[in-house]
């Protein structure tokens, strides 16, 4: 196991070592220093601070001294400070990761349970028209732009009920729900369609199974064979889809916390990206390659866990 | 002496960096150039009527062309029959060939009077409706008034309102498709060959060639798509527009259709008729040409039509984060970022969001279903 686990973490070394390459590329080559001195400065900064700049940052040097200081930043995670707002990035994104994982962790686990079950009743009626419906509505779903989502539940659910806050985040020990329970809802209900379709396909795959005529020659009941013969096969290949759609989750969140003003970290990227903030933009992309590799990482090992032959090839 | 050499490396050292970035400097300031010249050019050649039109004209022979050339296939053939029988997939079909000829009336220009075009779309309203008069703010539909009281009566009703300028939003609405249009159609210019050749060459030549492609690919798609969208649009020495917005779709996009090309071009490369046409003597590039491609061609074509929504709905998002159309595109995207501001107001300006979410709303789910519609008839047992 320990074998398997260093194996994959060795693989994982050239990939870590490509994004930081991709990093470098769209953030030192593309542009001239001149323009990144710009962008950092505004137009109409003097000749003197732009050169001031151009020094201080070492975009004078060589490109491949620059690349080999650029790698060794990113690898003991000195990401720099921001240009807007002078913060040292490591410690604006830890301060960011609590508002950030009170929305999508529980975000996530809802969405889970919500579209693995939709999928298993979809199954349970499969080739009704109720299914054939439901299928639709997934589809339906999937259809409507994030940002629609967003402003129809703040305009429904804030500004229509006056129940939850707009806008804005505060811990306030069990008060902090009414501040998340608008963007978990709305964090659910983007997933909910692509994720139902998915797990439908996987569970209808698997109700085509030898075991599964065996459980129903047994006599266990309908839904026994469902909920818990089929889903824990299932489960298997459910991890795997789980894991792969994490970068969706990103993107939601990071829509849904610049519209509901949450402190997170897709709030600090938002404002980067219409700021023309560039290292925080840089240190975006780095970090959530890493949190994707190493997940990626965690499922394989999770994986090779349950199904002790993939451990072996 | 040690001395002497030591300054000596030194200096040497210095030379030849100095040299290697003078070159480097050189040659990406000569790409930019060659870029930004192959870029103007483009520009004077799009503004020039008659090449918008021959595109258009370009596009749909080529749709024929294939529609042609499928028909005489008899596995695109089978798939026709098994698709006509699918409601779902003919009505989506039809709603796609709608917003398609919308955007291409949009996009094609003729000449009214001296040095003026206007496009197709707007000549056929103005010749069937009536000219469409410009308000000075918003107004509810169907209203006779401003929504501002003290900016008078309008000139006529708008079916759908009209928005902060004053334009009507139905029109509007029926504009926007051209962006959405444009935008797809940009990328899957991009995405699609990318795709199909790295799949194909990374399934047919396996060893090294895969290894190589792999790698790209596993390290692109490491990268969480939105970021490295972001990243592309805001670090393009181009700025922000169609063009880059397009071409970082297309540089996230074709990482998964290489990936199902590859998959597939590995199943048929072991098939017998492969093996039979190397026996017999035929190159790497005939066999390549010749027999894998039309063999996975119908999953380019799934691929294809599932892709363009996927671009039409990540439109919205990046013109949300300002990274998206420019201001003062017609754009769905651009009338849903500006529904956020619009749905603070008092009283509450809702038309303008709702025309271009039941717009967007209408292409996407067609593509969808067409899409899905498609895989079944292709793929029957897996569908």
């Amino acid at each position: 196991m320990l074998n398997y686990v260093v194996r994959r973490l060795i693989y994982a070394v050239p990939i870590v070592l490509g994004v930081i390459f991709i990093t470098f590329v769209l953030f030192r080559m593309v542009q001239s220093p001149e323009a990144i001195a710009i962008i950092r400065l505004g137009p109409k900064a003097t000749r003197q601070a732009k050169d001031d700049f151009i020094k201080r940052e070492w975009l004078d040097r060589p490109l491949s001294v620059q690349f080999v200081r650029h790698v060794k930043k990113l690898l003991t995670f000195d990401l720099g400070t921001s240009w807007k707002t002078g913060r040292d990035l490591r410690e604006t994104f830890i301060s960011g990761a609590g508002p950030t994982l009170l929305i999508t962790l529980p975000g996530f686990l809802v969405g889970l349970i919500a579209s693995v079950g939709l999928a298993l009743y979809q199954v349970f009626v499969r080739n009704s028209l109720l299914d054939r419906g439901l299928t639709l509505f997934a589809v339906a779903l999937m259809s409507v732009p994030t940002v629609v989502y967003i402003i129809f539940m703040q305009a429904v659910g804030a500004l229509g009920l006056k129940y939850f806050p707009a806008a804005g985040f505060n811990f306030e020990g069990f008060g902090t729900l009414r501040f998340v329970a608008l963007p978990i809802l709305v964090l659910l209900v983007i997933n909910l369609g692509y994720d139902a379709r998915l797990y439908r396909a996987i569970f209808m795959e698997e109700i085509g199974q030898d075991y599964v005529r065996t459980a129903q020659a047994k006599g266990a009941a309908n839904s026994r064979v469902l909920g818990v013969h089929v889903l824990k096969n299932g489960m298997i290949a459910l991890i795997t889809l789980t894991v792969a759609h994490l970068p969706a989750l990103i993107m939601g969140s990071l829509l849904i916390e610049n519209f509901f003003s949450i402190p997170g970290l897709g709030n600090v990227l938002v404002l980067a990206i219409q700021t023309g903030d560039l290292p925080v933009v840089m240190a975006s992309v780095y970090l959530g390659s890493l949190l994707y590799i190493a997940s990626l990482i965690l499922t394989d090992v999770a994986y090779a866990i349950a199904d002790p032959r993939i451990r072996l090839s | 002496m040690t001395k002497g050499i030591q300054d000596w490396f030194a200096w040497s050292w210095q030379a030849i960096a100095k040299f290697i970035q003078d070159w480097f400097a050189g040659l990406w300031q000569a790409i930019a150039k060659f870029f930004a010249w192959i870029g103007g050019l483009l520009q004077t050649v799009w503004n020039y009527w008659l090449t918008q039109d021959l595109l258009v004209v370009a596009a749909f022979s080529f749709l024929a062309w294939m529609i042609w050339r499928g028909s005489h296939n008899e596995r695109w053939q089978r798939a026709w029959t098994r698709f006509r029988a699918d409601r779902s997939g003919i009505i989506s079909l039809c709603v796609v060939t709608f917003y398609l000829l919308l955007g291409a009336l949009e996009v094609m220009q003729m000449p009214v009077g001296n040095d003026v075009n206007q496009s197709v779309l707007d000549w056929s309203i103005e010749h069937s409706v009536g000219e469409v008069p410009l308000e000075r703010s918003y107004s509810e539909p169907l209203a006779t008034t401003h929504l501002d009281g003290n900016l008078g009566p309008l000139k006529c009703r708008h079916i759908l309102g009209t928005n902060a300028l004053g334009k009507d939003v139905f029109v509007q609405t029926l504009k926007a498709c051209k962006t959405a249009l444009i935008i797809g159609g940009l990328t899957s210019l991009i995405y699609i060959p990318l795709g199909t050749l790295f799949g194909i060459l990374a399934g047919y030549f396996r060893r090294r060639v895969d290894d190589i492609i792999q790698y790209i690919y596993t390290t692109l798609a490491s990268i969480p798509t939105i970021l490295l969208l972001v990243a592309i649009i805001v670090a393009s020495p181009w700025g922000k527009g169609l063009a880059t917005m397009s071409v970082a779709l297309g540089i996230t996009g074709w990482v998964g259709l290489c990936r199902l090309i590859r998959g597939e071009t590995m199943r048929q490369a072991e098939r017998p008729y492969i093996m039979a046409a190397h026996a017999l003597g035929q190159g790497h590039s005939m066999i390549i040409a010749r027999h894998l491609l039309p063999n996975v061609l119908h999953l380019v074509v799934i691929n294809f039509v599932l892709g363009f929504s996927n671009v039409v709905l990540a439109e919205a998002v990046l013109s949300y984060l300002g990274v998206g159309s420019p201001v003062g595109t017609p754009s769905w995207g651009n009338m849903i970022d500006g529904g956020r501001a619009e749905l603070g107001r008092d009283p509450v300006v809702w038309w303008n969001l709702t025309a271009a979410t039941v717009a967007l709303f209408g292409l996407v789910l067609a593509l969808n279903l067409l899409g899905d519609s498609l895989r079944r008839a292709f793929d029957p047992k897996r569908g």
